[in-house]
């Protein structure tokens, strides 16, 4: 069996196309075989008789394995027949015992008997917003099902809602020197992962709002608006409601910012750039328009100065305009996160009770796992979703 | 402000917008010289004249059809249905003709015209005079389907409805046309689409439209008398295109949602906002969303069995405490 | 009908017009056997009524109103929309589902729209466009113009409650509006004398006090008179009539069904071929001296050539684009 795709691992024999005893030529199809992606042709490497099919129609073999012989009218093939017997009889018997049985482990407290724990949505999300334990939580509800106000009675008293603000000059920054623990996660992601443990989050945006605005702000006068200034201006600003996004990991300490520094990826003909809008939290989306263009331009004449590129807080790469529907950028140390911008494209989703065709466009967001946890990205995606579907919010 | 009835705002509705725009007629059974089955066009014929206030035989599927074909070439028709009962007759107007012309006409043919008359159950009519169609014409894409609660919203609704370039089925209540409520001296409409919070509360959201507006007030009141508990209510008021933001706006405030609609349950406008809900909140939602609707059973004509058939605050108060967890499960 | 009546002769001084009309009936004939064809190879889809044998009452018929005037129509409508003047690559196109159809693809061959020339559609509930049209006669009346609305429906929307719900109103109302039965002698597959209890459309009108008439449909001079008298009645007095255009269409009900069998003979459409509407007017035309066997041959082969060329445009004309799936749901 050849391996017809990159991640084929076994082919099965949907039709033999060639019998028994038939002559055949180099590049000849024999048999179609169903990948795990498609039905491709598997096609005859030489010349001669197809003299045995090992493999019939509808069986399933591990790339490598012998599927039919092809030889001269009267070469001994008895030896390769018997090879493949004994292969075939050898996988045969090790089957069982793959089928050991493994008991199900004990039922926790606050599960059901199927093993699932029963809650809310609600109470699913506050208990991972906690860090809480569901299956520690007895439940109150029909079934034993845990809601809202079992989470609110497990949680210990005291603990704040929302991690107090600190007050800080502005232009400023703070150094919080980790815990314990953000030291050990550090170490033990860089451990796992490399130098800087990425992780990934991504989320569909309906721009249908974004585009409308934009349209709307292009047509008042000279200077134009890019979706991409638009990203620009939203991240900014949930980076301001979201501090602990708009950081460094600097090893002793973590430095959060209270302004925000934009770094936008810029391809340059032989490689990649990223110049800095620096403060793009303060500016207004004319203003970060007018810059982005001026900063791009200046880049691919490489007439950028290193203070110009140097010394931003967050990144954002855009590969939407080449038609990229996705993906995920690498992170720029020591910055602790990149939003990488996919291509707006219209998409039937549903929308006010109907189906309807709509703008929508994909981010994916790196994250700096010793500076950013999981759900602290998430947390500022949903806000630059909700503000770019929202777009009035830049005012608000 | 004056305090007026529901069915003098409609009046003075269909008289401001007839004033407004000489394309706009009101056609139907008994809507002149009878002054309206149930006097909403009262005075009409006398301010207006026997050809913008028309009174038909007892053809519904044809007049329904009339003003189809007046809208097609630019009038605004208001068609009234002495009940929606009997537009059951003229459905196919509504339906296959109203309703699609825009689209299959690829956009040359807007057809500008309300349906409008009392729909649901009144007092004892029995099965044929006592059903809520909400749900059968927000079905069907190209109309707009509206049912105010309270005077206010009906004179601003049907200002906006007869403005629309879209067909709009206009379902009042025959129980609600003497209901009082305050209504501005100036002109004033409603936009069609937006739903309304009648009352703010922290604990449940009540969805709600038309007739089970009063019902989800009285079964607020009792919640948050007996039990502390405070009820947000949200009044649909236009049932396509439905409110969807605000509904979750409350849900998601709430964490849990009781529907009450006049319908029957199955394929209910109330499934629609169940839909809305599981989809855009369901990490917010603490509980399953309940509906209180009509029983499941044409209208019987017993008093006793009729009330026991209707959606009732008692029934909204059980639901609300089922979806608080305050039902001992 | 079954015998055609012997014709009158021709005015000398109107030869354009019987001109027109040869060339409107023609360009509707090679029409329908060219959506025929383009059926057959599965280009057309859906249900799709071919008019052949009934050209001389929308021909006949529009030729009699005033381009201000609302037409309506049944699913059997690419003959009308032909006659009021629409393109034949724009009717060809909808019938192809192509968004430069006049319908914009979304309505085919029983929805055709020309909203430009008050042709307000192709309606294919049965009998449904009888109260639509009584509906532009009102609006017409209230506005106090002189137009008419004309409606066109087969004999078997006769049978149902909205004809006669709606002749009572325009009675009763005084609506200027035109009621043109196009009795074809068969609903589907049912002959009219199976399905009414009253063989004469015309004598309907009685029951409302209404003007009617009853006319040789086969006959393109005929059915053009009783529309411009009807026309002038509603645009004089406001008054309706009902007009019974006895005719014969050649094809099946559609293009799904046959075109003889358990519901009429062979026989018996080779004998209502004899009394060919075109053909009739073409002997009445060389008859008369006005027109020439060279004449007629080269209308035919102008009328072939757009029928050609509405063919290639609907070919190539683009689908609709599937982001515009949503647009004119509603009206913002």
């Amino acid at each position: 069996m050849e391996a017809l795709s990159p991640t084929m691992e076994e082919g099965k024999i949907a039709a033999w196309l060639k019998r028994e005893g038939d002559t055949v030529e180099a590049g000849d199809t024999l048999a179609e075989v169903e990948t795990d992606k498609a039905v491709m042709d598997l096609q005859a490497r030489g010349h001669g008789v197809l003299r045995k099919i090992i493999v019939g129609e509808g069986a399933t073999t591990e790339v490598g394995n012998l599927v039919a012989v092809i030889a001269g009218p009267d070469e001994d093939i008895s030896h390769i027949l018997s090879e493949a017997a004994d292969a075939t009889g050898a996988a045969a018997g090790a089957e069982p015992a793959a089928l050991t049985a493994t008991a199900p482990a004990p039922t926790a407290a606050g599960e059901s008997a199927a093993g699932r724990i029963k809650a809310s949505p609600l109470a699913r999300r506050l208990a991972r917003e906690k860090g809480l334990d569901l299956a520690v939580v007895a439940g109150s509800g029909p079934g034993g099902r845990v809601v809202k106000r079992d989470i609110e009675a497990a949680l210990p008293a005291g603990v704040p809602a929302a991690p107090a603000a600190v007050e800080l000059a502005p232009g400023g920054y703070e150094d919080i020197e980790p815990s314990q623990l953000r030291k050990t996660i550090a170490k033990r992601l860089v451990q796992s992962l490399g130098p800087v443990p990425h992780f990934f989050l991504t989320t569909e945006i309906d721009m249908e709002r974004a585009a409308e605005a934009r349209d709307a702000l292009n047509a008042l006068g000279d200077t134009k608006v890019s979706f991409n200034d638009i990203v620009v201006k939203v991240v900014a600003q949930a980076l301001i409601t979201h501090r602990e996004c708009n950081a460094w990991w600097q090893d002793s300490h973590v430095r959060y910012f209270n302004d925000v520094h934009i770094s936008m990826a810029v391809a340059i003909d032989d490689g990649l750039i990223t110049p800095v809008i620096r403060n793009a939290n303060r500016k207004s989306l004319r203003e970060i328009a007018v810059e982005s263009r001026a900063l791009a331009e200046r880049a691919r004449n490489r007439k950028l100065l290193p203070e110009e590129y140097t010394g931003g807080t967050f990144s954002i790469s855009n590969l939407g305009m080449l038609g990229i529907d996705e993906f995920t950028a690498v992170i720029n140390p020591p910055e602790a996160g990149i939003l990488a911008v996919g291509a707006m494209t219209p998409k039937p989703v549903v929308h006010e009770g109907s189906v309807t065709v709509r703008r929508r466009m994909r981010v994916t967001m790196s994250c700096d796992h010793r500076v950013i946890d999981g759900a602290m990205g998430a947390r500022f995606l949903q806000t630059v979703k909700r503000m770019l579907e929202n777009p009035l919010a830049i005012v608000w | 402000m004056a305090t007026i009835t529901y069915r003098d705002a409609l009046n003075q509705a269909l008289r401001e917008e007839m004033e407004r725009d000489p394309n706009v007629f009101l056609m139907g059974e008994e809507v002149g010289v009878y002054q309206g089955a149930y006097k909403v066009s009262r005075g009409l014929l006398e301010a207006f004249g026997e050809h913008r206030v028309v009174d038909t035989p007892i053809a519904e599927l044809s007049f329904a059809g009339i003003g189809v074909g007046a809208a097609m070439v630019g009038m605004r028709p208001v068609i009234e249905f002495m009940t929606w009962n009997f537009a059951l007759l003229a459905i196919d107007q509504v339906v296959n003709s109203a309703a699609k012309m825009l689209y299959m006409s690829g956009g040359q043919i807007p057809v500008p015209i309300v349906f409008r008359g009392p729909g649901g159950a009144a007092l004892q009519l029995a099965a044929q005079h006592s059903q809520a169609f909400e749900s059968w014409f927000a079905h069907i894409p190209g109309l707009r389907v509206v049912a105010p609660a309270t005077p206010y919203d009906a004179k601003g609704l049907l200002k906006s409805a007869i403005r629309d370039d879209n067909p709009v089925v206009f379902l009042e209540g025959e129980m609600l046309y003497n209901l009082k409520g305050e209504v501005p001296e100036e002109e004033y409409t409603i936009p069609l689409g937006e739903a309304d919070v009648k009352r703010e509360g922290n604990d449940v959201t009540i969805v709600c439209h038309s007739k089970t507006v009063a019902v989800a007030h009285k079964a607020a009141d009792r919640l948050s008398s007996q039990l502390g508990v405070e009820a947000e209510i949200v009044d649909l008021r236009t049932i396509r295109p439905l409110d969807v933001e605000t509904i979750v706006a409350s849900v998601r405030k709430t964490n849990r949602c009781v529907i009450v609609e006049e319908g029957w349950p199955f394929c209910g406008v109330g499934a629609q906002v169940v839909d809305e809900i599981q989809r855009a909140a369901f990490d917010d939602l603490d509980a399953p969303v309940l509906r209180v609707t009509q029983a499941d059973v044409p209208m019987p004509y017993s008093k006793k069995l009729e009330r026991l058939t209707k959606p009732n605050p008692d029934q909204v108060v059980d639901a609300v405490k089922q979806v608080s967890y305050l039902d001992g499960n | 009908m079954t015998q055609a009546k012997a014709d009158t002769a021709l005015d000398a001084g109107r030869a354009e017009f019987y001109h027109d009309l040869y060339r409107k009936m023609l360009l509707v004939r090679r029409f329908e056997e060219k959506a025929g064809e383009a059926y057959a190879q599965g280009k057309i889809g859906g249900f799709c009524h071919l008019y052949i044998g009934q050209e001389a009452v929308a021909v006949g018929a529009i030729a009699a109103l005033r381009d201000d005037d609302y037409l309506f129509t049944s699913y059997r409508e690419h003959a009308h929309a032909l006659a009021r003047g629409s393109p034949a690559r724009e009717v060809m196109a909808e019938l192809f589902g192509k968004v430069t159809g006049s319908s914009k693809g979304r309505g085919g061959s029983m929805h055709i729209f020309d909203a430009g020339r008050n042709f307000l559609g192709g309606h294919a509930i049965v009998g449904s466009h009888i109260p639509i049209a009584a509906g532009a006669g009102f609006a017409i009346k209230s506005r106090h113009t002189t137009q008419v609305a004309v409606c066109f429906f087969g004999e078997a929307a006769v049978n149902i409650g909205a004809f006669h719900e709606t002749l009572n109103m325009a009675a009763l109302w005084k609506l200027p509006t035109i009621f043109i039965c196009e009795n074809n002698r068969y609903g589907m597959g049912t002959a009219l004398d199976r399905a009414a209890a009253v063989y004469d459309v015309a004598h309907h009108a009685c029951s409302y006090d209404m003007a009617s008439e009853t006319v040789d449909g086969m006959d393109v001079l005929a059915i053009h008179e009783a529309t411009k008298r009807a026309a002038h009645l509603a645009r004089a007095e406001q008054l309706p009539t009902l007009i019974e255009a006895r005719t014969y269409r050649y094809m099946g009900h559609s293009m799904a069904d046959p075109i003889h069998g358990h519901y009429r003979t062979k026989e018996e459409l080779e004998e209502q071929k004899k009394l060919d509407p075109i053909d009739r007017l073409e002997r009445r035309l060389l008859d008369a001296g006005l027109a020439t066997e060279g004449d007629l041959a080269t209308v035919d082969s102008d009328v072939m050539a757009e029928v050609e060329e509405a063919l290639e445009f609907a070919e190539q004309s683009p689908d609709p684009a599937p982001e515009d799936l949503y647009l004119n749901v509603c009206r913002d």
